[in-house]
């Protein structure tokens, strides 16, 4: 009997998922576990693999075309097979209604789809209970070893045991796929005014996210310029110390630093707010957000306040590093509890950022710039930064706000403080 | 209001219609057909023989008694180092047949009473396909509603192309030899695998002088190397010659005894013997069963076609068991019998793991494998680590004075899993599930040596195998 292959969950907040492009096509033969197309999810381009083996009877979705979770893309079965077009039956098919899957005709720059509600997902393809993962002994071994979330793999085993073969589709899965590079600044030699490109679903979840952010979030801002001269020559003597060992400290690394003692401290500042309480978090993650081709993410560096500054350097180049390649883990990427977004890099003196809810705070950086400032009766010229938190008003209050900033600009203006 | 009660049948019973059609009542159709039956479908098989098949009456089954029996004329020759002393010990190989028969005929009696007890129809006689899921037998007609499943079988088979056809006296196969009264001074045996293996044992203990000769470079050529090696050194200590890469170029075949001609290493050897068995090889039963007139396609090795839930090329036909293709294995047959009795009632049974089978030999010392040999795991260019414990430093073995083999683990250096296992030694064949359990359920070589193993027991060795390839064996 034909199986049916659904738009599965690629990541734990997919809703729907773009279908970039087809690897198999109709009439090919597939094997389970074999890369069927490339979806792209709200945070990354990841593979769809076969479930079971056979050939590749009918797509049902053109390249292009914006899918929700749990929808029927295709249908593998015996060649020659008949299926149902729209895939109305199979013994069995459960919660996964079929959703009408009349093939959207698909421009080439296709309309996105109408956010339709999404369907329900699929059971199987929906993350599994979280709380405890029945995987063989083998399969947890390669999955710790390849990177692969065993809550997110669906299993193949006895009552949906993990076992390898599923931890080797799935770190196929892992392998997220690079996305084609958007054109930069272009002047068409066609003369053509503007082009018009469907939204990407990382930028659909941008929009949707930050939408919902400053509309109904009370956003205040505060901001203070903080004196960097004896952080920059902490950073200098450090980095000198250092020398050839490599892994150099960077004014980012310092700021994560300061930011996660900061917030150890003002505890009011660590917390989400949540429909009917605010979670004040023990444990302090911070968000450092990292612009990537085509929009941006925010990878956690957790426990931020216990790590060395030589650990966050190191952990935030390789998450930025692989953050671009958009080969980020899910986990990699939510939970944190506070947020730092800096645009020191592009000469920006000052700016406000949008809090990534539940967070309730985030802190804009802007660029180190010598400046001559007043000291006592003369003027000095010296290194400073100007930061700008941005405070959700529902959980952090202006007093609050300040106070925080205060010893974070306290700690920056004096890094030894870091140390008491 | 009440209804008139009418008797209502939502279908017309017609007598000789029935859900699935079984063709063969060997260790892959009758356990399909109770597995049948058990899933609420009406069950017939048809088998022209006693049921139970080869196994049960000519193969599996009487061999193990035969071997038992060779194994106590072994222990009570060698009983005086132990402080028994069996005096003059005589054998008689027509009172051990005899009494395998005995065990063989209450097996197949036991089949015939699980038929009736799941209500499985059994008809006497020899089937033949029909298109349209039928089955002819005789002049009867039986019609399946569901599947017709073919589990016919193999049987022996002789080399005629070097003039060794079996002629039931002086070239033999397992069938006569396990019926035979008396049997010859001398006997060559043909085919160094199982079945050729366990009948050197049998008869070596009976006292006839015993040539194995096989054509592939070493015995048990389906084994690990090593274990080849461990046994052909234990067989040629009891006296049994061992010819391997031998090839039989020509076979005279006289009133009272054969002559073999073969090429060995380069060398023109000649064997003489009273009888030869052959031992080479099987042949599947795919002919006169109407496989053409239901356009049933074969494999180029002549096996039925089958695709990956056992379905042949004609829809509603299976095939289990040897006729499906290798390895030929009672076990295997049975397990094919169960997932397409699922099938066929609307179930998803999980795939049979082909590479997870175990392989048995029952002679003395048994060998027992399952999943890669050493040398499987170099071609295919694995990282692999041997991981090795002789009998000889097990203290059970000692105890008992079984000391030859070893149990042999090959480990996934990355990351644990168990490759391949293989066990020489007096119960292989049951130390064998261990390893079998483990890698059906992808435990690694860790979570068999963190299973505490009883103290002294011959599977403490399958433990400290583990340890080995860990680099940590304790007891060596």
């Amino acid at each position: 009997m034909a199986t049916k292959v659904h738009m599965e969950a690629l990541s734990p907040t997919m809703e729907e998922g773009r279908l970039v492009k087809w690897n198999k096509h109709e009439g090919d033969a597939v094997k389970s576990g074999d890369t069927l197309a490339e979806v792209e999810t709200d945070k990354a381009v990841m593979e769809l693999v076969a479930r079971s083996d056979g050939q590749l009877l009918k797509v049902l979705v053109p390249e292009g075309t914006t899918v929700p979770v749990g929808n029927i893309v295709a249908w593998i079965g015996k060649p020659g097979e008949k299926v149902d077009g729209a895939g109305s039956t199979e013994q069995g098919a459960a919660a996964s209604k079929p959703a009408p899957t009349a093939p959207a005709p698909a421009p080439k720059a296709a309309a996105p789809a109408p956010a339709s509600p999404p369907t329900p997902p699929a059971p199987a393809a929906a993350p599994a209970d979280a709380t405890r993962v029945k995987a063989s002994p083998l399969a947890k071994r390669i999955a710790k070893e390849v990177g692969v979330d065993l809550k997110l793999v669906q299993g193949s085993g006895p009552g949906g045991r993990v076992i390898k073969r599923d931890v080797e589709g799935g770190a196929a899965q892992a392998r997220a796929v690079a996305a084609p590079a958007p054109s930069s600044v272009l002047r068409a030699p066609s003369g053509v005014p503007y082009e018009d490109v469907p939204l990407t679903q990382i930028r659909k979840t941008i929009a949707k996210r930050l939408a919902a952010s400053i509309g109904p979030i009370p956003h205040f801002f505060l901001t203070t310029e903080i004196d960097m001269e004896r952080a920059a020559e902490a950073r200098e003597a450090l980095n000198k110390q250092l020398g050839e060992e490599g892994g150099k400290i960077s004014f980012n690394d310092i700021i994560i630093k300061a930011v996660a003692l900061a917030l150890v401290q003002y505890r009011a500042c660590n917390a989400w707010f949540q429909e009917d309480h605010i979670r004040y978090w023990n444990e302090v993650h911070v968000g450092m957000a990292v612009a990537i081709e085509d929009g941006l993410i925010t990878p956690v560096i957790r426990n931020a306040d216990l790590k060395s500054l030589r650990e966050i350097g190191a952990e935030s180049r390789e998450l930025a590093g692989r953050a671009r390649s958009r080969r980020l883990k899910p986990e990699e990427y939510t939970g944190a509890t506070f947020s730092v977004s800096n645009l020191g890099m592009f000469d920006i003196d000052q700016f406000t950022a949008v809090i990534n809810p539940p967070e309730a705070g985030i802190v804009a950086i802007g660029s180190i710039v010598a400046k001559a400032v007043p000291d006592g009766d003369r003027v000095v010229v010296r290194r400073r930064l100007r930061v700008t938190m941005s405070c959700d008003h529902r959980v952090i209050d202006g007093a609050t706000g300040a106070a925080y900033l205060k010893t974070l600009k306290q700690m920056l203006e004096n890094p030894l403080a870091m140390l008491l | 209001m009440l209804r008139p009660y009418t008797t209502q049948r939502s279908e017309p019973f017609v007598a000789n219609q029935f859900d699935v059609i079984v063709l063969g009542g060997g260790p892959a159709g009758y356990v399909c057909a109770i597995r049948c039956a058990q899933l609420g479908l009406s069950t017939a098989v048809v088998e022209q023989d006693k049921l139970g098949g080869v196994c049960v009456n000519i193969g599996c089954i009487p061999t193990k008694a035969l071997l038992h029996s060779a194994y106590i004329a072994n222990l009570l020759k060698e009983s005086k180092d132990f402080g028994v002393e069996a005096g003059d010990v005589k054998t008689d190989y027509g009172v051990a047949m005899k009494r395998s028969r005995r065990v063989s005929d209450q097996n197949s009696k036991g089949v015939e009473f699980l038929m009736k007890k799941n209500k499985i129809t059994v008809v006497k006689g020899s089937g033949v396909l029909q298109p349209g899921k039928k089955v002819k037998v005789g002049s009867d007609v039986y019609e399946a509603k569901k599947a017709v499943v073919i589990a016919t079988g193999s049987r022996v088979k002789g080399i005629p192309q070097i003039g060794l056809e079996i002629n039931k006296t002086t070239v033999i196969s397992s069938d006569e030899a396990l019926l035979m009264e008396k049997i010859p001074a001398t006997l060559a045996i043909v085919g160094a695998g199982a079945v050729g293996m366990e009948f050197a044992d049998i008869f070596n203990a009976f006292g006839v002088k015993v040539t194995v000769i096989e054509a592939l470079p070493r015995i048990l050529p389906l084994e690990d190397a090593e274990a080849s090696d461990t046994l052909s050194k234990s067989y040629r200590k009891r006296g049994i010659e061992v010819i391997a890469g031998a090839k039989v170029t020509k076979a005279t075949v006289a009133k009272d005894k054969v002559t073999l001609d073969m090429e060995a290493g380069g060398e023109k050897k000649q064997v003489v013997a009273g009888a030869v068995l052959m031992a080479a090889g099987r042949a599947v039963n795919i002919e006169n069963i109407g496989l053409k007139e239901c356009g049933i396609q074969l494999t180029e090795r002549g096996f039925i076609k089958v695709d990956k839930n056992l379905q042949t090329s004609t829809a509603g036909y299976y095939a289990i068991g040897d006729v499906a293709g290798p390895p030929m294995l009672a076990h295997k047959g049975s397990r094919e019998g169960v997932v397409v009795a699922e099938l066929v009632a609307g179930q998803k049974p999980h795939p049979i793991k082909y590479d997870n089978v175990p392989s048995v030999t029952y002679c003395h010392p048994e060998v027992a494998s399952i999943g890669l040999t050493e040398d499987q795991c170099k071609e295919k260019k694995l990282d692999y680590v041997a991981g090795k414990f002789p009998f000889s430093a097990n203290g059970r073995a000692r105890g008992t004075g079984e000391t030859e083999g070893f149990v042999k683990i090959l480990r996934d250096k990355k990351y644990g899993e168990i490759l391949g296992a293989h066990i020489v030694g007096a119960h292989a064949s049951e130390m064998i599930h261990e390893l079998a359990v483990a890698r059906e359920n992808e435990y690694t070589v860790e979570e068999v040596e963190l299973a505490i193993h009883a103290h002294p027991t011959m599977s403490e060795a399958t433990a400290q195998a583990a340890l080995d390839s860990l680099g940590r064996v304790i007891d060596t």
